[in-house]
C-alpha cells in the first residue's frame, strides 16, 4: 500500500524479527498485480521461516483478500493474528470474493474454499488490549480503531522497540463504532494510513441529517428510495441511522435489506456488541440494535409493492446485481429516489447517473430515462487530516510512516506532520525499504550494597541534578550489571591496581620548606573548607588522600618544589588542588 | 431415654440463663463511662495475637465514644500503639485516633503532641500514612489555633521526602487544607521559616508518581478553595501537566487551569515560538479548548464541563471555538452550514439536488493550513461530535452557558445546537432542545434551521415534543414562510400525536403573539376565506382548526387590522372559544360586535382591570355585611361564592385567588348555617338525629381548611392565621356538637382538654398576628383563656357557644400571587374498554403520567392512590426521580404504579388519583417557640393527612386466577 489504495501489506523488521501487516488485494487489478509480490519477500526458502507472524487489522479485502494465497498457495504456516470478529467475518467476504472471480469471471488458478477453511485454521484471535507473546520477545497488542467492526490497530513490539501499525481508522465516532484510540505508548515508529490526508471533513450531523431528511421527505410523498450498498460496514451504520429515525419518527414505511451475505454479517454484528459504540453497547441490555425491527429481508417481488418503501441493495455501485435491478424498475418515476453512499467507479451505472447523465442505454439497446432523484451521500470511516494529527499527536511516536493513500496527498501530510510534531515522516512506495535507527535503552542491573552506598552518601535522588556514581560495569552474557569496582574485581578474580598521579609545582618562596608547608596548609584550609585538611608531622600536607609535600629546589633555593600525588579516584580533587597550587600561594602577612 | 432428655432440657435451659446473666453483666460494663476505655484496655490486654486486637479494635470502632471519655481511650489505644509490633494494629489504631478526634465536643489537641510523636518514630508508610490522616483530622478540627497548624505543615513538609507516595500524598493534603492562609500568620512564628507553602507544593508537580501528581494538583485547587489566592507562577506549570501521560493528572490539572485563569484573566501571557502576547484567561480557554480532544473522555468531560464558565474571553476565540476549516484534495470547502445559509441568503431554497453542490472552491495555500491548532479552534465541533454522550452533553451545557453571556456567540453555535436535535441518544436531543429555548431569546431561527428543528416534532418521545413546543414558544422566526412551516409541522403533529394537544395550543398562543404581522398576510390562506365565495364553515370541534385559531387570534390581539378578514363563522367560533379556552384565546376587540363587550384594552394595570375589580368589590360586600339578618347574610355569601367560583373559570389569572376567597366564604358560609340552626335551641335528646347537619359542617370547614393553607402556592403568613382561626372555630363547633349529643362527661374532659390546648398552640405560634384578630373568636376566647380553664366541660361548651355565634367576621387579606394546586392525570386514560389482564397475586404495572402545576416540593407531597373496589386503598409514594421540571411552576410525573389484588371473578375498574400529602406541623418552625428543639424531627417528617387533588381515573383490571 505504499504512495496507492489497495492491497495493503507491509514488512515490518523490527530488532531481528520480521512481521507481515495485512495480506490484501486490489481491487483494480484481474492479473497478478491484484497481490502484492511475496517473492519479495525471500527469494528462496519457506516464508514461515522467515516471517514470525502476520496480522490483518481488519476484514476489508484490500486488508486481507490475499491471505488464503498467501498462505495456501505461496505457503506459510506460521501464525496469523487478528480480532476475534475479523476472524468471523473475513471467511465470509473472502468466499464471497473467491465466488465472483471463479464463478462469475471464470478464473483458474484461484484460491479453493477449502484453502479459505485451512488459512482461517492458522488463525490467533486477539482481544483488544491484550498482550499477546508471540515468542519470547515479540509481542503485540491491539487497539480499538473504529472503521468497521473488530478493526484494530496493532502494537509490535521487541525489547524496548516498539511499531505501531494503524490499519484503517476513524477518529469519528459513527452510528454503530466508536472512535479509534490509542494510549501514549511513544512507539518508535508509528505506520498510519492516510487515506484522506487532504481532507478535513464537516461535522457528521450534516450528513446524516441531510440523509435522514432526504429519505424522509421521499416516504412522505410515497416514494420509493433506494440505497445501493456494499454488504458490510456502511450499510451497517446506515441501518442503524435508518433504524433509529423510524423508531423516533413512528414512520411505518417497510425498509428492506437485499439478502445475501447481510443476513450472516448482521448476525455477527449481534454478537460482538463489544466492539460497538456507546449507545448500542448500553442499550443491547434491552434490545440489540442490530436486531431490526423495522428492516425486514428483501424479495424480489417486493420491488413492484405500490407505496412508499427504503430498500438496501447490493451492490454498490449499481453496475449490477440486485441493486441495478431494483434501480431499472424505479427509475422511471420522479417521485423515487436513489441515494449513492459511497464512490463510484468511471463506467458503472451509478457514476453515470451522478455525473448528470439522464438517458442511459442499457444492454440491449433500450435506453432508460431517469427519472428518479439522485443523491450523493458521503459516509466514509476513514481518519481525515485531523483525525489523522490527532492519533500522531495520542501516541507520540519517534516517527511516522504514511501509507494507504495517495502519493501528492501524502506529501502534504507529510510536511505537516513534521512541522508540527517535528518527527520523521516517511512515505515509502511499493517496493521500497525505508530503515529507521532506534536508540534502544539498555537496561542495567545495579547491585544493592552499590546502590544503598550511594544512598547513605547523600540525599534523596533528584531528577533535576544528575549524580556522579563510580561503579564497574560488568558485561557478561548479554547482560549489564552495575557493581562496585571492590565487587567487580572479587567476582573477576583480580588483583587491586593502585594508580597514583604525581605532579611537581614550582613556587617561589625563599622560606624554609617547613614554613611554606603550613603556609600552603593554611591556605588549603582556607580554601577546601568540606575537606579534612591535615598537616602530618613529617612536614607534609594531606587533603583526604592527597599528598602535598614541600621540598627545596636543588638548583634555586628560592624556588620550592611542591610534590603533588593523588590516587585515581581522587582524580578530580587532584586536579583541581594542582591548578589551585599553581596559580601561587597568597601574599603572606607578614 | 426421657430421663435423658429432661436431663439435657435442664442442661440446655440452665445454660441460657447464665448467658443471660453474662450478657447483662457485659452490657453494664459497657454503659457505664469509665469503663468504656477500662473494657478497651482489657481487651486490648487479653488480645493474644495481632488479629485478636485487631478485631477487638473493630468492634469497639462500631460504637460511638462520648466525647468526656475519647481522652481516657486515646490515653489506652496510644499506650497499645507504643507497645505494639504489628502495623495493621497500629494502622487501625492511628484511623480510630483520627476518627476520635472528629467527636463532636471533644478539643484534639491533647493528642497532638503524640501523635507527631509516634510519627517521627514510625517506619511503616502505611501507618505513617494514616497518622498523617489523623493529624489532617485534628488540624480540621482546630482552624483557629495558628501554632498548630504551622506544626502540622511542618511536619507535613518534612515527611515529603518520604519514599512511599502514601505518604508524599497525605502530606500534599494535608498542606493543602492546612497551608497558613495570610503572611501574618507568620508573624507569631518567626523562628520558624516561612515556608512558601504553593512552592512547596509546587515542587511536587513534577514528582514521579502521577497519584502524588494529582494530589499535589488537588491540594493546591484546595488551597484556592479556603481561599488563598493562588501564584501565577502556577500557571505555566499547570500547563505542563496538560500532557500528563496520566488521565487524573491532566483532569485535575484542567482544573487547576481553570482556576488560575478566573483569579488573573487579564494578565498578558506570551504564546511561544512567537512574539505575540494575549491574555491569559484566553490562553487557558485554548489550552481546554484543547484538552476536548484528548485521549481520555474524563478529561474531555472536564474540559468541555470548565469551557462553559469562562466567559471572560474575547469573542474572537469564543468564535473560533465553533470553527473548523474544512478541506477537500487540498482545496477550501464551505461547511454545511456556510452552504445552509448562503442558499437561505441567495433566495433559493433547498435546490441543489446534483453530486458535487459540496465541491470544493478555491486552492488552500497549504502552508497556511494548520492541521492542529494550538488555539481554541473547533473545539466544540470535537465535543459535539464526541464518542461519549457525556462529553457531549457537557459541551451542549457549555455551549449554552456561554451563549447566554454572548449573543453574537448564541447566533454561530445556533447551526451546531440544531445539529444536535438529531443525536441518537434522547437525553443529548433533550438537553440541545432546552439550551435552544434558554438562548432563544438572543436568536432567530433561520428558515432552513427552523425546517430541521421541526422535524424533531415527529419524535416519538413525549419529551421531546413537549420540549420543543416550550422551545418554540419562545422562538423568533424570521419569515412568515417560518410561521406557516411551523404551523404545518404542528397540525402534523397533531394529528399523529393527539395528546399533544394542548401543548400545540399554547405553543402556538405564544407563536400568534409573538409574530403578529407574520401571521397577517397568512390569515386568509389559513382560515381558507375566498373573496368571492362563501366557504364551509370548518368543524369547531376539529383541534387543528381550534389550533389555528388559536395563532390568529392571538396574533390580532396587537394586530387590529386582523379582524377585518375574518368571515362571520369566525367571529361566532371567537365567542365560543373566548368562553371555552379563555386561558388560550386573549379579549380582542372586534368592531361592531356586541357579543364580545371590547373591555379590555392592553394598558390597563391588573388592579384596574375590571374582573380584579369585581372581585375586590364582592369580597367586599361580604365583609361589610356583618350585621345583616341571618338570612341576608347567608344568601349573600351563596351568591359571592357562585359568583367567585364563576370569575375564577373565566378569568384564569384570578382563579387562584378567587378560588381561594371563595373556599374561605364557604367555610364561613358553614359556619353562620350550622350556628343558624333553630335546633342549636332544642333539648339535647331531640337533637340526635340532626345533629349531623352540624358535625358535617364542621367537619366540612376543617378539610376546606387543610385545603386553603396546602393545595395554593404563594399563601402567606397573614392567610395561614385566618385559615388556622378558621379551623379553630370548626374545632370549636366539633367539640360543642360532641358535647350536646354525649351524654356523661368523662369523654368531654378529654376533648376540652385537647381543646385549650390547641387554642394554647394557636397563641403561641401566632403570637405576632394577635394584633390583627380583634374582635374576632380567638381574641374573645383568650381573653376568657384563664376562666375557661379552671371551668367544667359543660360550662366552656356553653361559653365557646355563645362566643362562636358572636365572633366577627375576620377579613382574609388577599395574596399576591395565589395559585391552586391542580394535577391532571394524562395516563392512563381511562377510557380503555379491554381490561388489563394478570395473573393474581402477581403485580402488573400501570404507568401513570401526570402534569402537575403550582405544586410547591412535589417530590415529597404528591402521592398516588389506587382504590380498589372492596374499598381498599393504597398509597404510593413516587420516586424523586419521576418527577420532572419543564417550567417554573409546572411538575410532570412519569412513574409507573404496581397493582395487585386477588383473583377476581369478572374485571373492574380500580380509581387512580393524586392526592396532596400535607403535614401542619411542618410550617410551624417558622415561630421562634420550638427553636427550643421540643419536636422531634420524626414528626414535621411525618404525614398528617392527604388532600386528593385530581380527577380520579378509572382503570379496568383483571386479576386472573393464577393457573396451576
Amino acid at each position: 500500500a505504499g504512495q496507492d489504495v489497495g492491497r495493503s501489506c507491509i514488512l515490518v523488521s523490527i530488532a531481528g524479527k520480521n512481521v507481515m501487516l495485512d495480506c490484501g488485494m486490489h481491487m483494480g487489478f484481474n492479473d497478478d498485480r491484484r497481490f502484492p509480490d511475496f517473492s519479495y519477500i525471500t527469494r528462496n526458502g519457506r516464508l514461515t521461516d522467515f516471517l514470525d507472524c502476520v496480522i490483518i487489522s481488519h476484514f476489508h479485502l484490500d486488508h486481507c483478500g490475499a491471505l488464503p494465497y498467501f498462505s495456501e498457495m505461496v505457503g506459510y504456516d506460521g501464525p496469523i493474528y487478528m480480532t476475534h470478529p475479523t476472524q468471523a467475518i473475513c471467511p465470509i467476504l473472502l468466499e464471497d470474493y473467491r465466488k465472483i472471480a471463479v464463478d462469475k469471471k471464470g478464473e483458474a488458478n484461484f484460491f479453493t474454499s477449502q484453502m479459505i477453511k485451512d488459512c482461517m485454521k492458522k488463525v490467533v484471535a486477539v482481544r483488544l488490549h491484550q498482550t499477546v507473546q508471540v515468542d519470547d520477545e515479540l509481542e503485540i497488542k491491539a487497539y480499538y480503531a473504529g472503521h468497521v467492526l473488530g478493526a484494530a490497530m496493532f502494537q509490535i513490539k521487541v525489547g524496548s522497540e516498539s511499531v505501531v501499525y494503524t490499519g484503517d481508522y476513524n477518529m469519528t465516532p459513527d452510528r454503530h463504532l466508536g472512535a479509534a484510540w490509542i494510549d501514549k505508548c511513544r512507539p518508535n515508529l508509528l505506520i498510519t494510513e492516510s487515506t484522506y490526508a487532504t481532507t478535513i471533513r464537516d461535522s457528521k450531523r450534516c450528513r446524516e441529517r441531510d440523509f435522514l431528511k432526504k429519505v424522509h421527505e421521499t416516504v412522505e410523498r410515497g416514494g420509493k428510495v433506494l440505497i445501493p450498498v456494499f454488504a458490510l460496514g456502511r450499510a451497517q451504520e446506515l441501518c442503524i441511522l435508518l433504524e433509529t429515525f423510524w423508531e423516533r419518527m413512528n414512520l411505518k414505511a417497510p425498509i428492506y435489506f437485499s439478502t445475501g451475505l447481510t443476513e450472516k454479517a448482521n448476525h455477527y454484528y449481534k454478537l460482538f456488541i463489544t466492539w460497538t459504540n456507546q449507545k448500542i453497547r448500553k442499550t443491547f441490555v434491552q434490545r440489540n440494535m442490530f436486531e431490526f425491527k423495522h428492516i425486514k429481508a428483501f424479495d424480489r417481488a417486493f420491488a413492484d409493492n405500490p407505496g412508499p418503501m427504503v430498500v438496501f441493495a447490493t451492490p454498490g455501485m449499481l453496475h449490477a446485481g440486485q441493486s441495478l435491478q431494483i434501480f431499472r424498475k424505479w427509475a422511471g418515476n420522479e417521485k423515487n429516489m436513489v441515494i449513492m453512499p459511497g464512490y463510484c467507479v468511471q463506467g458503472t451505472v451509478g457514476h453515470k447517473i451522478l455525473s448528470g447523465q439522464r438517458k442511459l442505454e442499457m444492454e440491449g439497446r433500450q435506453v432508460l430515462e431517469v427519472k428518479m432523484q439522485v443523491e450523493y451521500m458521503s459516509f466514509s470511516a476513514h481518519a481525515d487530516a485531523k483525525g489523522i494529527m490527532q492519533l500522531v499527536g495520542q501516541a507520540e511516536p519517534e516517527s511516522v510512516l504514511l501509507v494507504h493513500g495517495e502519493a501528492k496527498k501524502m506529501e502534504f501530510l507529510k510536511q505537516k506532520i513534521e512541522q508540527e510534531f517535528r518527527v520523521n515522516c516517511y512515505m515509502p512506495a511499493n517496493g521500497e525499504t525505508v530503515t529507521l535507527p532506534t536508540s534502544p535503552s539498555i537496561p542495567v542491573g545495579i547491585s544493592l550494597g552499590l546502590l544503598k552506598r550511594e544512598m547513605a552518601q547523600g540525599l534523596l535522588p533528584d531528577i533535576r541534578k544528575p549524580r556522579l556514581l563510580h561503579g564497574t560495569l560488568i558485561v557478561k552474557d548479554s547482560s549489564f550489571r552495575l557493581v562496585s569496582s571492590e565487587q567487580a574485581l572479587k567476582e573477576l578474580g583480580l588483583a587491586e591496581h593502585q594508580l597514583r598521579f604525581t605532579c611537581r609545582v614550582q613556587l617561589h618562596d625563599s622560606r624554609k620548606e617547613q614554613e611554606t608547608a603550613a603556609r600552603v596548609y593554611s591556605h588549603l584550609k582556607s580554601i577546601l573548607k568540606d575537606h579534612c585538611v591535615q598537616h602530618l608531622p613529617d612536614g607534609s600536607v594531606t587533603v583526604e588522600s592527597i599528598l602535598v609535600q614541600a621540598a627545596a629546589h636543588s638548583e634555586d633555593p628560592g624556588t620550592k618544589v611542591l610534590l603533588v600525588s593523588w590516587t585515581y579516584q581522587d582524580e578530580e580533587l587532584g586536579s583541581y588542588l594542582t591548578a589551585l597550587l599553581k596559580k601561587g600561594l597568597p601574599q603572606a602577612p607578614s | 431415654m426421657a430421663a435423658h432428655l429432661k436431663k439435657r432440657v435442664y442442661e440446655e435451659f440452665t445454660k441460657v440463663v447464665q448467658q443471660q446473666q453474662e450478657e447483662i453483666a457485659t452490657k453494664k460494663l459497657r454503659l457505664t463511662k469509665p469503663s468504656k476505655s477500662a473494657a478497651l484496655h482489657i481487651d486490648l490486654c487479653k488480645a493474644t495475637s495481632p488479629a485478636d486486637a485487631l478485631q477487638y479494635l473493630l468492634q469497639f470502632a462500631r460504637k460511638p465514644v462520648e466525647a468526656e471519655s475519647v481522652e481516657g481511650v486515646v490515653r489506652i489505644l496510644l499506650e497499645h500503639y507504643y507497645k505494639e509490633n504489628d502495623p495493621s494494629v497500629r494502622l487501625k489504631i492511628a484511623s480510630l485516633l483520627g476518627l476520635l478526634s472528629k467527636t463532636a465536643g471533644f478539643s484534639p489537641d491533647c493528642i497532638m503532641d503524640d501523635a507527631i510523636n509516634i510519627l517521627q518514630n514510625e517506619k511503616s508508610h502505611q501507618v505513617l500514612a494514616q497518622l498523617l490522616d489523623t493529624l489532617l483530622a485534628i488540624g480540621t478540627k482546630l482552624p483557629e489555633n495558628q501554632a498548630i497548624q504551622m506544626r502540622l505543615v511542618d511536619v507535613a513538609c518534612k515527611h515529603l521526602t518520604d519514599t512511599s507516595h502514601g505518604v508524599r500524598n497525605k502530606c500534599l493534603q494535608l498542606l493543602g487544607n492546612l497551608g497558613s492562609l495570610e503572611k501574618s500568620v507568620t508573624k507569631d512564628a518567626e523562628s520558624l521559616a516561612v515556608r512558601d507553602v504553593q512552592k512547596i507544593i509546587g515542587d511536587y508537580f513534577s514528582d514521579q508518581d502521577p497519584r502524588v501528581r494529582t494530589a499535589a494538583i488537588k491540594a493546591m485547587l484546595q488551597l484556592h478553595e479556603r481561599g488563598l489566592k493562588l501564584h501565577q507562577t502556577i500557571y505555566n506549570q499547570a500547563c505542563k501537566l496538560l500532557s500528563d501521560d496520566y488521565e487524573q493528572v491532566r483532569s485535575a490539572a484542567v482544573q487547576l487551569i481553570w482556576v488560575v485563569s478566573q483569579l488573573y484573566p487579564e494578565s498578558i501571557v506570551p504564546i511561544p515560538s512567537s512574539n505575540e502576547e494575549i491574555r491569559l484567561v484566553d490562553d487557558a480557554f485554548g489550552k481546554i479548548c484543547h484538552m476536548v480532544s484528548d485521549g481520555s473522555w474524563v478529561v474531555r468531560v472536564q474540559a468541555a464541563k470548565l469551557l462553559g464558565s469562562m466567559e471572560q474571553v474575547s469573542s474572537h476565540f469564543l468564535e473560533q471555538t465553533l470553527d473548523k476549516k474544512l478541506m477537500s484534495d487540498l482545496r477550501r470547502k464551505r461547511t454545511a452550514h456556510e452552504r445552509a445559509k448562503e442558499l437561505y441568503s441567495s433566495g433559493e431554497f433547498s435546490s441543489g439536488r446534483k453530486w458535487g453542490d459540496d465541491a470544493p472552491k478555491e486552492e488552500v495555500d497549504t502552508g497556511a493550513v494548520n492541521l492542529i491548532e494550538s488555539g481554541a479552534c473547533g473545539a466544540f465541533v470535537h465535543g459535539l461530535e464526541d464518542e461519549m454522550y457525556e462529553v457531549r452533553i457537557a459541551a451542549v451545557e457549555a455551549l449554552c452557558m456561554l451563549a447566554q453571556s454572548s449573543p453574537s456567540f448564541a447566533e454561530k453555535c445556533l447551526d451546531f445546537l440544531v445539529d444536535m436535535f438529531n443525536d441518537e441518544i434522547e437525553e443529548v436531543r433533550l438537553q440541545s432542545i432546552h439550551t435552544m429555548r434558554k438562548i432563544s431569546n438572543n436568536i432567530t431561527l433561520r428558515e432552513d434551521q427552523l425546517d430541521t428543528v421541526l422535524a424533531v416534532l415527529e419524535d416519538s418521545s413525549r419529551d421531546i415534543r413537549e420540549a420543543l413546543h416550550e422551545l418554540l414558544c419562545c422562538t423568533n422566526v424570521s419569515t412568515k414562510e417560518g410561521i406557516h412551516l411551523a404551523l404545518v409541522e404542528l397540525l402534523k403533529n397533531l394529528t399523529k400525536y393527539p395528546t399533544d394537544r394542548d401543548s400545540i395550543w399554547k405553543c402556538l398562543k405564544f407563536l400568534g403573539s409573538r409574530h403578529p404581522t407574520l401571521v397577517l398576510p397568512l390569515v386568509p390562506e389559513l382560515l381558507s376565506t375566498h373573496p368571492f365565495f362563501d366557504t364551509a364553515e370548518p368543524d369547531m370541534d376539529d383541534p387543528a382548526y381550534i389550533a389555528v385559531l388559536v395563532l390568529i387570534f392571538n396574533a390580532a390581539k396587537t394586530c387590529p387590522t386582523m379582524p377585518a378578514l375574518f368571515s362571520d363563522h369566525t367571529f361566532r367560533h371567537y365567542a365560543y372559544l373566548r368562553d371555552s379556552l379563555s386561558h388560550l384565546v386573549p379579549a380582542l376587540r372586534l368592531p361592531g360586535r356586541k357579543l364580545v363587550s371590547s373591555a379590555v384594552s392592553p394598558n390597563i394595570t391588573p388592579h384596574e382591570d375590571p374582573s380584579h375589580q369585581f372581585l375586590q368589590q364582592s369580597l367586599e360586600r361580604v365583609y361589610n355585611l356583618q350585621h345583616l339578618d341571618p338570612q341576608g347574610t347567608q344568601e349573600l355569601l351563596e351568591l359571592t361564592i357562585r359568583d367567585l367560583q364563576r370569575l375564577g373559570e373565566l378569568q384564569s389569572e384570578l382563579a387562584g385567588v378567587a378560588d381561594f376567597s371563595a373556599t374561605y366564604l364557604q367555610c364561613q358560609l358553614l359556619l353562620i348555617k350550622a350556628l343558624q340552626e333553630k335546633l342549636w335551641n332544642v333539648a339535647a335528646p331531640l337533637y340526635l338525629k340532626q345533629s349531623d347537619l352540624a358535625s358535617a359542617a364542621a367537619k366540612q370547614i376543617m378539610e376546606e381548611t387543610y385545603k386553603m393553607e396546602f393545595m395554593y402556592s404563594g399563601v402567606e403568613n397573614k392567610q395561614v392565621v385566618i385559615i388556622h382561626h378558621m379551623r379553630l372555630q370548626a374545632k370549636a363547633l366539633q367539640l360543642i356538637v360532641t358535647a350536646r349529643t354525649t351524654r356523661g362527661v368523662d369523654p368531654l374532659f378529654g376533648m376540652c382538654e385537647k381543646f385549650l390546648q390547641e387554642v394554647d398552640f394557636f397563641q403561641r405560634c401566632f403570637i405576632a398576628d394577635l394584633p390583627h384578630l380583634q374582635d374576632s373568636f380567638v381574641d374573645k376566647l383568650l381573653d376568657l383563656m384563664p376562666r375557661l380553664m379552671t371551668s367544667k366541660p359543660a360550662e366552656v361548651v356553653k361559653i365557646l357557644q355563645t362566643m362562636l355565634r358572636q365572633s366577627a367576621f375576620l377579613h382574609l387579606p388577599l395574596p399576591e400571587q395565589i395559585h391552586k394546586a391542580s394535577a391532571t392525570i394524562i395516563e392512563p386514560a381511562g377510557e380503555s374498554d379491554n381490561p388489563l389482564r394478570f395473573t393474581s397475586g402477581l403485580v402488573v404495572a400501570l404507568d401513570v403520567d401526570a402534569t402537575l402545576e403550582h405544586v410547591q416540593d412535589p417530590q415529597s407531597t404528591v402521592k398516588v392512590q389506587v382504590l380498589y373496589p372492596d374499598g381498599q386503598a393504597q398509597i404510593i409514594h413516587p420516586k424523586p426521580a419521576d418527577f420532572r421540571n419543564p417550567g417554573p411552576g409546572r411538575h410532570r410525573l412519569i412513574t409507573q404504579v404496581y397493582l395487585s389484588h386477588t383473583a377476581w371473578t369478572e374485571p373492574c375498574q380500580v380509581e387512580v388519583r393524586l392526592l396532596l400529602a400535607y403535614n401542619s406541623n411542618s410550617r410551624i418552625p417558622k415561630s421562634p417557640w420550638i427553636e427550643g428543639g421540643e419536636m422531634s424531627p420524626q414528626v414535621e417528617t411525618s404525614i398528617e393527612g392527604t388532600i386528593p387533588f385530581s380527577k380520579s381515573v378509572k382503570v379496568y383490571i383483571m386479576p386472573k386466577p393464577a393457573r396451576r
